[in-house]
């Protein structure tokens, strides 16, 4: 009987209440937790020794590239768990979650180029992270246009999530191969700066706003699921009960 | 008629060579392509001999990744078109082993006559003789993982009518550590320093996709056949 709470998500209707429930108070959290991070880091955080101001970025740079990880490791997870068990609403998770973690890793792109703009002189270097990051982008767009790519819309969610799983294999590999190559084919060109132990005034508002990406991924993931699973269900007849009953 | 795994496998690996070289067009039109795309390089940039000598890992390693996107494309379309993989699934073999054999074969032809060819375009980019045996084994290595990685995505795109595109967005990102490593292994030998440590870790790249990359493929042929 334990397992019932586990049997349950994989039925439409349950995860769409829950979703419809919980989401709400994701979004409510997330804006809580971000809003203080955001405040105490931009406005009551001390600016760093070397890089003044500037550093302040990394208060969305950092979360966003976190994020852009576990958002593809979710996607991942979720293709597995419905390829194995052959649960369906796990392709409707994993369709979710591809859009946000895309835009997670756009966002970590376009804010680490605008922080390597004063620091680094340029908007671009080749920097390992950076780097990895850009492949990271192209991986969800593989994933994201073979899911489209089928006429047959399971044959593209099953498709899809192997891909997945071959992607999540092969990310410690490319980014470990992307660091060494810039070691291998060059010294510090860029000079990366070292990393500073943070004084807890600016290491917790950074947390916080890490906690709210989190939530805030899993708030988007709740309205994202509800319009994946409506779209799938279309033909049910719960639906209109869902719909009706709001 | 009751054949072992092993005679299927030899069985499959015959028949894929013999295959190809009845209609060879199929083996030797990558390869054009990978001379004409090296050619591309001097004319874009410079004929000035050292300036080619420090492209031409590079130039190498991109005609190498593109010309196999371009061979691997067609390794099960036409026996998907034709019903001969149904017929391979239903043969009660593993799925993983014919995938196993099928990438050989594809390797024993595609890669190898690539490897063969590459110390030509070397030479045209004016990489010093001596370096040329380590080019041909790390590319020996890197076309065999870009086999393995290909099949993946050619098993993923085998249902699909415009699937070229599709399979160069899904293999390309993938193949790149292998890219940066094969690059560095060519660059260390044209320069005489030790290309050990990228060579190792291509061969690493090679086994681990060896091991991995057959689970994934036939795991893909199974769906887009259904």
């Amino acid at each position: 009987m334990k397992w019932t709470w586990f049997h349950k998500l994989g039925s439409p209707p349950y995860v769409y209440r829950l979703a419809r429930s919980i989401g709400p108070w994701l979004y409510a959290l997330a804006a809580l937790t971000i809003g203080y991070g955001v405040v105490a880091g931009l406005f009551f955080a001390p600016a760093d020794y070397q890089q003044g101001d500037a550093f302040r970025i990394i208060y969305v740079h950092a979360p966003a590239a976190w994020m852009s990880l576990s958002a593809y490791t979710t996607m991942a997870l979720a293709g597995a768990v419905a390829l194995i068990w052959r649960i369906k609403i796990g392709h409707a998770v994993a369709a979710a979650c591809a859009p946000i973690g895309a835009s997670f890793t756009l966002a970590a792109l376009i804010t680490g180029s605008l922080w390597g703009r004063p620091m680094w002189g340029t908007f671009w270097a080749w920097d390992p992270r950076l780097t990895s990051e850009l492949i990271l982008m192209f991986l969800y767009f593989g994933v994201m246009s073979l899911r489209q790519a089928f006429d047959d819309p399971a044959r593209g969610d099953r498709t899809a999530a192997v891909l997945a799983i071959v992607g999540v294999v092969n990310v410690p590999i490319i980014h470990y191969s992307v660091q060494w190559w810039n070691s291998l084919h060059q010294g510090a060109t860029v000079a990366k700066f070292a990393k500073p132990s943070m004084p807890g005034s600016m290491l917790w508002p950074l947390l916080s706003v890490l906690l709210g990406f989190m939530l805030f991924f899993g708030a988007v993931l709740c309205t994202r699921l509800r319009a994946e699973v409506l779209n799938r269900e279309r033909q049910s007849s719960w639906i209109k009960e869902a719909l009706s009953s709001r | 008629m009751n054949v072992s795994t092993a005679g299927a496998v030899q069985i499959i690996i015959r028949r894929e060579l013999r295959l190809s070289f009845r209609r060879p067009d199929q083996l030797i039109q990558p390869l054009m392509f990978f001379l004409i795309v090296t050619t591309l390089f001097p004319l874009a940039l410079s004929p000035q001999l050292s300036v080619l000598r420090d492209i031409a890992p590079g130039v190498l390693w991109v005609g190498a990744l593109l010309s196999s996107l371009l061979a691997v494309e067609g390794m099960f379309r036409a026996d998907a078109d034709d019903g001969t993989l149904e017929q391979l699934v239903l043969s009660g073999h593993s799925l993983t082993v014919i995938v196993i054999a099928k990438t050989c074969a594809h390797w024993l032809l595609s890669g190898v006559a690539l490897v063969l060819v590459a110390p030509v375009m070397a030479a045209a980019l004016s990489v010093p003789a001596e370096s040329f045996w380590l080019i041909m084994a790390s590319l020996a290595l890197g076309t065999l993982t870009l086999s393995w990685l290909g099949a993946i995505g050619a098993a993923l795109t085998v249902g699909l009518k415009r699937g070229s595109v599709m399979l160069s967005l899904i293999v390309l990102p993938l193949a790149m550590p292998l890219l940066i490593f094969g690059a560095s292994a060519t660059d260390r030998a044209i320069h005489g320093d030790s290309a050990a440590g990228p060579l190792y870790l291509l061969g690493a790249l090679c086994l681990f996709t060896s091991t991995l990359a057959p689970f994934a493929a036939s795991a893909a042929l199974r769906i887009t056949m259904e």
